[in-house]
């Protein structure tokens, strides 16, 4: 039988989310919308060293997106970015003991957010190096 | 503490009240006989059915040859739709999906469909019925009370309008059977579905009134039951339950309507109190039983679940809550962004809601719209 109703775990984050909220002067930004079903996520990111220091996201969406946003974070806290860029959509789901089918898409959304915020530091690093 | 779990989730289904279930429990496993038998066992079944169908008819002035049983609204709502042989039908945007859903699979066999769209409070404009009815239209399908949002439409105008034109007058009035006062006849309603799981009745039993003389074909072809309209062995536990609850909502309908009218004007109030919270639907031709909001910068879901966790159950028009992942096309119908239907909210109350569980309601839901804008990106 397919699996439609939340883990214990994606209860416990989205009740307790980790690392929410704006971030001030963040290196890299990743903002994301779902087309599917309309939600949003803003994921911010602190880089020292090529190291995600500090990750801080805000989400508008269903509980799967906010437990997504939450895990993701959680995941990349402290690696590299290399690190941090292999880190996909199975991942997060399992790290949250499964999501029902119809919500695969959240996970989906919440790496995106996290691929755009570090491309997009490393695009602004790559002009700074220009000039 | 933990918190007895509260029900405000009325609109989707009830529990069936114990007078209800003490009528139908002689006739699972005693008064067992098929409607048809010509013998006692099937005598005493028929009786029950006959008696149940004077109740039905009772409640909305009808005459009881022009009530049959089928097994859910969904079913009543096909059977009119396409047992009424028509090549236009008239609908609202803000239909059940049931009858939305019938609507479009006509439409792919060549039948033409015009959608009536509603103002912001839900409403469909009597005017707009009329002007839609062409030579070729042989029915109008108008749901009485919405299920979303519980806006009630001007039925008697509609009716009027149909009437004058020789246009067959169907409406779905799932949600306001027992709950407000309907009369078919004052009401110039020639065809309406109603179910009994909605009004504390048990689940597989429905009906459809048809007005004498109306045209109609079966969709369920068979042993001949229901005056021949609807085959299938009668459900009779089920159709005796559901007379039962109807024979309870006639006679306590003014009471516990005003009980409950004052119950969601409390929630209402207080709830608007929180800011960036609006209001759906029509705040006066409305329900006594069903309210809507949608909460900016929120997703419903959420909202839901978070109720749920506070030992709430309701329900929301967000497309993360839905199969299709597609927000509410009733809130989309009165304008609101998809986003905005992606924060709504309905509560509906019942017979066992106390207030005591709306002061609770209305306690805890501040602070769980806080927490949620306070992880979302909007409204800062």
């Amino acid at each position: 039988m397919a699996n439609d109703t939340y883990s214990k775990k994606v209860i416990e984050h989205f009740q307790h989310p980790h690392n929410y909220g704006k971030m001030k002067n963040p290196d890299g930004v990743g903002k994301v919308g779902n087309p599917i079903c309309g939600d949003v996520m803003h994921l911010y990111i602190k880089v020292e060293k090529e190291i995600i220091k500090d990750i801080k996201y805000e989400t508008f969406g269903c509980v799967a997106a906010i437990s997504t946003s939450s895990v993701v974070t959680d995941l990349a806290k402290g690696k590299t970015l290399q690190q941090a860029l292999k880190i996909d959509s199975n991942k997060v789901v399992k790290s949250l003991g499964g999501l029902p089918e119809i919500k695969y898409h959240c996970s989906l959304l919440a790496v995106d957010a996290l691929k755009k915020a570090i491309n997009d530091y490393l695009s602004k690093k790559k002009n700074e190096e220009k000039k | 503490m933990i918190m007895k779990q509260i029900y405000f989730d009325y609109a989707a289904t009830t529990p069936v009240d114990p007078r209800v279930k003490k009528a139908m429990e002689p006739f699972f496993a005693h008064k067992f006989g098929n409607t048809m038998s010509i013998h006692s066992f099937g005598q005493e079944a028929k009786i029950a059915l006959e008696k149940s169908r004077e109740t039905v008819a009772d409640l909305i002035n009808a005459k009881s040859n022009e009530i049959i049983f089928t097994g859910s609204a969904t079913e009543s709502n096909n059977m009119v739709l396409k047992g009424i042989k028509a090549k236009h039908i008239i609908i609202s945007q803000i239909e059940h999906p049931c009858i939305m859903e019938t609507a479009n699979w006509l439409e792919k066999q060549g039948i033409k469909i015009t959608r009536i769209s509603v103002n912001k409070y839900g409403l469909v404009n009597p005017l707009d019925v009329k002007k839609a009815i062409r030579k070729d239209t042989i029915l109008v399908s108008i749901i009485h009370a919405s299920n979303e949002i519980g806006t009630i439409q001007p039925i008697e105008k509609i009716g009027k309008i149909c009437r004058s034109r020789q246009v067959y007058f169907h409406t779905d009035a799932v949600q306001s059977f027992g709950k407000i006062p309907i009369d078919v006849d004052k009401m110039n309603i020639d065809l309406l579905t109603a179910s009994s799981h909605k009004i504390y009745g048990p689940k597989g039993a429905a009906c459809l009134f048809i007005k004498e003389g109306t045209k109609i074909e079966p969709i369920l072809h068979g042993g001949g039951q229901e005056m021949g309209l609807r085959g299938s062995t009668n459900n009779v536990p089920a159709i005796v339950g559901f007379a039962k609850t109807c024979e309870i909502c006639k006679r306590e309908m003014k009471i516990e309507s005003q009980r409950l009218i004052k119950l969601r004007d409390k929630i209402i109030k207080n709830v608007l109190k929180i800011e960036n919270t609006y209001l759906n639907g029509h705040p006066q031709k409305r329900l006594p039983n069903i309210i809507n909001f949608w909460f900016s910068f929120i997703e419903g879901e959420s909202l839901v679940i978070q109720l749920d966790l506070k030992g709430i159950a309701l329900s929301t028009g967000s497309a993360c809550s839905s199969a299709k992942l597609e927000p509410s096309h009733v809130l989309l119908a009165i304008g609101l962004k998809p986003q905005e239907a992606h924060s709504s909210l309905r509560i509906s109350l019942g017979r066992w809601t106390t207030e005591k569980e709306i002061d609770y309601f209305i306690k805890v839901l501040p602070d769980i719209v806080k927490n949620l804008r306070r992880i979302s990106p909007y409204g800062k």
